[in-house]
């Protein structure tokens, strides 16, 4: 584990109240989850996640014809289709965009794509504003934070965070109640939603014979983001494609129900590009950026591929222990929680931070509350023997290896394994029940550290070995 | 070109080649169960008032027009061009706009006007949901800028649900811009978790059956 990622952990388990607000946050969800998805209230609900799984293999297995159809059908009704390698080429085509159009002020609703390429950051450099209009990510955006959740982004902040907030960055008089601070941002924005020139939006699904761009949202941001300035551009993952329309049945079932509960949100929008002859609003030109940024990477490996398979619901954040626990600020991409666990080593590498697959119980729940069933588990086993390889290539891990060698030896030599268990009983003589402290010079460097964190039953007054010659002795 | 090389990357993960075929793909997976219309009403009652949102059966034209005139109390609103609302008699009532032409001038009055009214063009009876189509007739700012939303619907457009709504329009955006599914009124937990209604898009829903 690196000293960073030890010391975020160590700063979250010294405030209770933060990881109070984080485990009562997600619990809630979890209640919510749990209410939608019982035999009453969704009866195919497994069968539903086998289809979900099953679409999403078949899609990425072919994803570049799904993404030629998508590009063609788009281009039909009159948009365009812009592939990106990298965030620097997605901030060049909006910088171009925005010259073109005499563009200053961007609206976005919220984007985990956008969020990987620090889009907003790179846009500002470029003397563009962009103002995020979810209203958590609106927050987290006045703090300079990342989201902590994927779906409440402000999951760790109160009212009264909010309030100093608002007044500082806002200039308004102190206001302390929610639903006061949530109109305050409401008009806010709304000026915000008039005035820009540009939208910007990510995207829940790509559609790929309708050329379509779906979002789901509760608040309306992204319709008005969508729908209110001239030009409407979708940043979003290849992997988002979907092959038809009538697939939604299966993904917007799954979706909303996993993250919140909700059988549908209060939006879904299933848009096509720029206004068609006869309509008088939405917006005059419309553009969907598809980010590689290191996705077909991770195409390549035909069993972590399924990473990619990820609707983003946050279901593994809220019954993650871990994440529960650490919360989702002390991890190191933008992608938290299990599946952070399992697409952050695979973007940035297994050394970025190599303690991020250990963070884990392997307990299973984040795979059991899968929509699209991720397993997840055996995908973070995958990346710890990654990690260790890769710390073996850099020369790391030598104690561990010689240490593990020996063990191994000494497993493949009976008499060896015989006299160390004897000499193991000696050294632990006289502990009751349980050793929770080693021994004189072995409890030293990593042997005390790991005994530090476990108990570990006290030998037997006889050995199964001793037992074992008996008991034949005996019989014979 | 970025398209090539990001095509390019992604065949080679694949090992595929340009243009190689595709393994066919199951049915879409649409399932639906034939519900009588009293039923598919009662349903949609129950589900948009969950949510938080209205639900009038009107008995006439003539009634759901009294409706929303008690709705309006007079104030301003902005009705699309559907001929339903006119027939109605909604869009003859004092403060009601509709027929509209010009985009400037629609978007001025959504941003004004405290009520936008609307003809739906399906509604999905399981989850509450009230569907837009756009078109020539129905817009997307009059369901979206305005506080209140009163969408009218004649009451053999709800559907059971999406399963219905997506067997009869397998491409919902190939002919219009935007397909809308609205499931109660616009809502946020964003601060504590605390629901508020209204955030961005009209705390306040109607759908009135005709």
């Amino acid at each position: 584990m690196s000293a960073i990622f030890d010391e975020k952990i160590r700063k979250v388990a010294a405030e209770p109240a933060l990881q109070r607000k984080v485990y009562a946050a997600t619990g809630r969800l979890m209640d919510h989850r749990r209410q939608a998805v019982t035999e009453a209230a969704l009866p195919d609900y497994q069968e539903l996640r086998a289809r979900a799984h099953e679409l999403k293999k078949h899609t990425l297995e072919h994803l570049d014809h799904y993404l030629e159809q998508f590009a063609a059908s788009v281009e039909r009704n009159g948009g365009q289709v812009i592939f990106c390698e990298t965030g620097d080429e997605v901030a060049d085509f909006l910088t171009g965009l925005s010259e073109r159009r005499g563009a200053r002020l961007l609206v976005k609703s919220k984007s985990m794509t956008s969020e990987e390429i620090d889009l907003n950051e790179r846009l500002e450099r470029r003397q563009l504003e962009a103002v995020e209009t979810d209203l958590g990510e609106f927050i987290v955006q006045m703090t300079g934070e990342r989201p902590y959740h994927i779906v409440a982004p402000a999951m760790h902040l109160s009212r009264h965070d909010v309030a100093d907030l608002f007044t500082a960055k806002l200039g308004v008089p102190r206001e302390e109640v929610i639903e006061a601070q949530t109109m305050i941002a409401r008009r806010v924005l709304r000026e915000k939603f008039l005035q820009a020139d540009i939208g910007i939006s990510g995207a829940n699904f790509l559609v790929a014979d309708s050329g379509a761009v779906v979002l789901v949202e509760n608040e309306g941001n992204a319709r008005l983001t969508t729908s209110a300035p001239p030009v409407h551009v979708a940043v979003a993952g290849i992997e988002k494609l979907i092959p038809r329309a009538q697939d939604l049945a299966v993904f917007l079932k799954l979706l909303g129900r996993s993250a919140t509960g909700q059988a549908l949100t209060s939006y879904t929008s299933i848009l096509s590009g720029p206004r068609r002859e006869g309509e008088l609003d939405g917006p005059e030109e419309f553009y969907v950026v598809l980010l590689d940024g290191g996705r077909s990477k991770l195409l390549a490996d035909a069993e972590k591929r399924q990473s990619l398979y990820c609707i983003r619901c946050g279901a593994c954040l809220n019954h993650c222990p871990v994440y529960r626990k650490i919360g989702g600020h002390s991890f190191p991409w933008v992608y938290s929680g299990p599946i952070g666990a399992i697409l952050t080593p695979q973007f940035q590498g297994p050394l970025h931070e190599p303690g991020l697959p250990f963070a884990s119980s392997l307990c299973g729940a984040c795979a059991e509350v899968c929509p699209v069933k991720i397993d997840i588990p055996k995908i973070l086993l995958e990346l710890r023997a990654e990690v260790k390889e890769a710390e073996t290539r850099a020369g790391a891990n030598r104690l561990e290896r010689l240490a593990f060698q020996m063990w191994a030896w000494a497993m493949t030599h009976p008499a060896v394994y015989e006299l160390g268990g004897v000499l193991a009983a000696a050294a632990l003589a006289g502990q009751e029940e349980y050793v929770r402290e080693l021994p004189g010079l072995v409890n030293a460097g990593p042997a005390k550290a790991w005994a530090s964190q476990r108990d570990v039953p006290a030998p037997a007054a006889q050995s199964f070995r001793d037992w074992w010659r008996q008991r034949r002795g005996g019989r014979a | 070109m970025s398209r090539e090389r990001v095509l390019g990357n992604v065949r080679r993960a694949l090992g595929r080649a340009p243009g190689q075929a595709v393994a066919p793909l199951p049915e879409p997976r649409l399932r639906i169960a034939p519900t009588p219309l009293g039923e598919r009403l009662r349903v949609m009652r129950t589900a948009i008032e969950r949510l938080g949102g209205k639900f009038y059966e009107a008995a006439s034209p003539q009634d759901a027009c009294r409706y929303v005139a008690e709705r309006l109390a007079g104030a301003e609103a902005v009705a699309s061009n559907a001929p339903l609302l006119a027939e109605c008699g909604i869009t003859a009532l004092p403060n009601v706009r509709a027929g509209w032409t010009d985009p400037a001038d629609l978007r001025e009055a959504c941003a004004r006007a405290p009520f936008g009214i609307t003809c739906a063009d399906f509604a999905l009876a399981d989850t509450g949901t009230v569907v837009l189509l756009t078109s020539r007739e129905e817009f997307r700012l009059p369901s979206l800028l305005p506080p209140c939303h009163l969408a009218v619907i004649p009451r053999e457009r709800i559907l059971s649900g999406l399963d219905e709504l997506l067997a009869r329009e397998p491409l919902p955006v190939e002919s219009r811009s935007a397909m809308v599914l609205i499931t109660g009124p616009s809502r946020t937990g964003d601060i504590e978790q605390i629901l508020v209604r209204g955030v961005h898009g009209p705390g306040e829903i109607h759908l009135i059956v005709v």
